[in-house]
């Protein structure tokens, strides 16, 4: 029986480790001997890093504007192999502030269809995509017939479960008109206070679990200075432990759901009730502190 | 004011029967949209029958162009001694170009450029942006052809998109390539049609055109600008010749056959002289309000109207401008009616009904009723109230009058009307002619002109006598 292709999708807050997680995880699923395409989905082209020990060099958008037309493009001129047998692929784009992030990564994913970069020795394809869905072109990896399975990377600290709230609201658009399915938090430690309950709670809200906690350690830093994974700089050390145990719950995850955003008042309601905001007092509401 | 027209057969009670009949096919969201859009002159009010400039109905086939089409097909386009780019990929420009048949005089490439620049985006330009290409074709534009006076650039829908700053880069190649680049925000999604088109190229004329230039020769109290005319089919050159005929001097021409020197000096003049209102007016008051300048709509399609129009003009001088009208009324009316006399017989009584861009659907109803026709029917494409406050009193009595009409709207009238000719754009001209109803192409006078002035309206007769009155029609039989 032909193996069934899991494309998965990382989102998150900017800045929350979605790239070093995704690495991490996919570099834990190789040591159990799964095959897995990367495609970064980020101008930044800072996806693949760590398996490639390198900065990826050729992106599929440079190549482009080098080369005129995507159609003068070779899959193997974009497609890098990196640390166990990882295949990499960036979107790559402009520098902030020009041109149109979003469209390269529509037109990324659409050579790498069309070139038959999915092929059947895979088991995993993985999307690790810029902070925050900002337009059509960053909900491309979750269109019909592409990523099924979704995981937000979080914290427990507000903006971030903010932005996690936001994005299963972007899924729960999708679900219902595809096949797109919300398939857990992975909370990446702040070491906020009650951060494990904090982020199981909104998981359970949104109807979804918290597969993993990754605690935090500064291991990562370290491997990560060397443009490596943990689980490659150091397999024994227990971080690297914590990431193969995300990977094997990721591949025996069959929890999909269609997800229940949160209103805003209920998001904040259960931040108040850990702690982590205060109650509103209406009366001070747009007063200046000189009308106090 | 004239005396309010009726047609025998047409009421206020039969034409909202026809509306009704003819809303009575859509859906009752559409149905609640187009109602108010459609309806019967009232000439007494003198005010406008239906509401305008609105989004048109999702669905439904509309005759309309974009903000890219008003501001490159009919501003930038006529003025002849500058670049104009098409920034963005190949399709706009192409299907822009030369299509309205604006005329150009001067030697291609030396000192008119009425050729087809774009920027032909692809991919890569979207996803990285358009602005290095567009600073190397600027230079490139101005190294191939030096003696352009300017370049214009002008915005399709994805530049706007990705947020290309064609301001920056045109105010920096200005700078290096010392010639004016004016960079035009006028991308195709902005609006409801390319009336919005027009308005951001006034004011872009506004923001870097205007005032930025002055006339060699001495000022005349003659001076004047002719406003809103767009050569098609050489109608400045017949309209220019004719008021330089009564002793005015036509320093400058928005746009047709245009130099942007002249129009960056109009500043300087004394009268502008307006025909298309709908896609000029705005600098009109500009001009108004900052230099004093006044301003005067008028009507060159047909001897009446002409006549009435050069009277008009006349009052705003002296006396030896008006004698010259009157020298110049004696001069032609006999030529216009030897024409009458040839074409009225065939002509008269015969029915039209017009579907044009934000002017003609009023200014020409008069050269019709000159050649004894009567109008049963306007409508416009992108007309505001104000346009259709000045249709009321041109059209017959309870006429219907229809605001950005689909094409399943405009069949079912002329279904129900049956007229003689009807005069709109390509897009209906092959839908009636099937229909068995003689067409002529109202927005770029189909091959043919000029139609403005005495020298217009030989040739505007001649067209719609051939039109109406060709043997062709006599062979066409349905096949129901």
């Amino acid at each position: 029986m032909a193996k069934k292709l899991r494309q998965i999708a990382i989102y998150g807050k900017g800045g929350i480790g979605k790239s070093t997680t995704t690495q991490n995880t996919v570099a834990g699923l190789a040591s159990l001997g799964k095959k897995i395409l990367i495609v970064g989905c980020d101008p930044k082209a800072d996806s693949t890093r760590l398996i490639l020990h390198a900065k990826a060099q050729n992106t599929v958008m440079d190549l482009v504007r080098e080369r005129g037309t995507v159609e003068d493009l070779e899959l193997e001129d974009v497609m890098k192999i990196g640390y166990g047998d990882v295949k990499c692929v960036e979107s790559g784009g402009p520098e902030p502030g020009v041109g149109c992030a979003g469209r390269g990564v529509i037109t990324a994913i659409n050579f790498l269809e069309e070139e038959g970069a999915y092929t059947e020795d895979l088991d995993f394809v993985f999307y690790d995509v810029l902070g925050d869905v900002v337009c059509g072109g960053f909900a491309m990896p979750i269109r019909e017939g592409k990523a099924e399975e979704i995981y937000i990377v979080c914290s427990g600290e507000m903006m971030a479960m903010y932005a996690a709230n936001n994005i299963a609201k972007g899924i729960l658009k999708y679900a219902s008109s595809g096949k797109v399915r919300l398939a857990g938090l992975i909370c990446n430690a702040r070491k906020t206070d009650k951060e494990f309950e904090l982020v199981s709670a909104l998981a359970a809200k949104l109807g979804t679990q918290m597969i993993h906690f990754v605690p935090r350690d500064n291991q990562v830093q370290r491997a990560e200075m060397r443009r490596m994974t943990v689980i490659e700089y150091s397999p024994e050390h227990p971080q690297a432990q914590e990431y193969r145990t995300l990977a094997r719950k990721i591949a025996d995850n069959t929890m999909l759901v269609v997800p229940t955003p949160l209103e805003m008042e209920e998001l904040e309601d259960l931040l108040m009730e850990f702690g982590i905001m205060e109650p509103e007092d209406e009366s001070v509401v747009g007063k200046a502190e000189s009308a106090a | 004011m004239s005396e309010i027209k009726k047609i025998p057969g047409i009421s206020k009670e039969s034409t909202q029967a026809l509306i009704d009949e003819v809303l009575d096919a859509y859906p009752a969201k559409a149905r609640k949209k187009r109602a108010p859009h459609l309806g019967a002159n009232d000439p007494a009010t003198g005010k406008s029958c239906v509401q305008s400039n609105k989004k048109t109905v999702p669905g439904v086939m509309s005759a309309r162009g974009c903000a890219y089409a008003g501001a490159k097909g009919v501003v930038w386009g006529p003025i002849r001694d500058m670049v104009h780019v098409s920034h963005g990929p190949v399709g706009c420009g192409w299907y822009s170009w030369g299509t309205r048949r604006n005329l150009m005089s001067g030697i291609n490439g030396v000192t008119q450029f009425g050729m087809q620049f774009t920027s032909d985006f692809q991919e890569k330009d979207i996803v990285y942006g358009g602005d290095k290409k567009l600073k190397v074709l600027l230079q490139e534009a101005h190294e191939l052809f030096p003696l352009a006076k300017g370049i214009s650039v002008l915005s399709e829908c994805p530049v706007g998109l990705i947020g290309d700053d064609i301001n920056s880069v045109a105010k920096q190649s200005a700078k290096e390539l010392d010639i004016p680049i004016i960079p035009c925000n006028c991308e195709g999604f902005r609006g409801v049609s390319q009336s919005l088109g027009h308005h951001i190229s006034n004011d872009t004329i506004r923001d870097y055109i205007i005032e930025t230039r002055e006339f060699a020769e001495p000022q005349s109290p003659y001076d004047i600008a002719l406003i809103g005319d767009y050569n098609i089919g050489g109608d400045v050159w017949s309209a220019k010749a004719l008021l330089e005929e009564i002793g005015l001097n036509v320093k400058s021409v928005w746009t047709g056959d245009g130099e942007i020197e002249k129009i960056a000096a109009t500043h300087q003049v004394k009268l502008n002289l307006i025909h298309c209102y709908r896609s000029m007016n705005y600098m009109c008051k500009v001009m108004e309000e900052k230099y004093g300048i006044p301003w005067l709509e008028f009507n060159f399609f047909g001897p009446t109207k002409i006549r009435e129009s050069l009277r008009a003009i006349g009052q705003r001088f002296d006396a030896t401008i008006q004698e010259k009208v009157e020298q110049v009324i004696a001069k032609y009316e006999p030529v216009m009616q030897a024409i009458i006399d040839e074409y009225k017989p065939r002509l008269d009584g015969k029915k039209v009904m017009l579907l044009v861009g934000g002017l003609r659907p009023r200014h020409t109803i008069g050269a019709y009723e000159d050649l004894g026709m009567e109008c049963v029917g306007s409508g416009y494409e992108f007309a505001h109230s104000d346009d259709y406050d000045r249709t009321a009193p041109e059209m017959p009595e309870a006429t219907v009058v229809y605001d950005d009409p689909s094409e399943y709207e405009f069949e079912k009238f002329a279904h129900a009307l049956k007229p003689d000719l009807i005069g709109s754009g390509i897009k209906e001209k092959y839908v009636f002619q099937k229909m068995g109803i003689p067409f002529r192409q109202m927005h770029s006078w189909d091959y043919s002109g000029p139609y403005h002035g005495y020298q217009g309206f030989e040739v505007f007769a001649r067209d719609v006598d051939m039109a109406v009155n060709s043997p062709t029609w006599k062979l066409v039989k349905a096949p129901f």
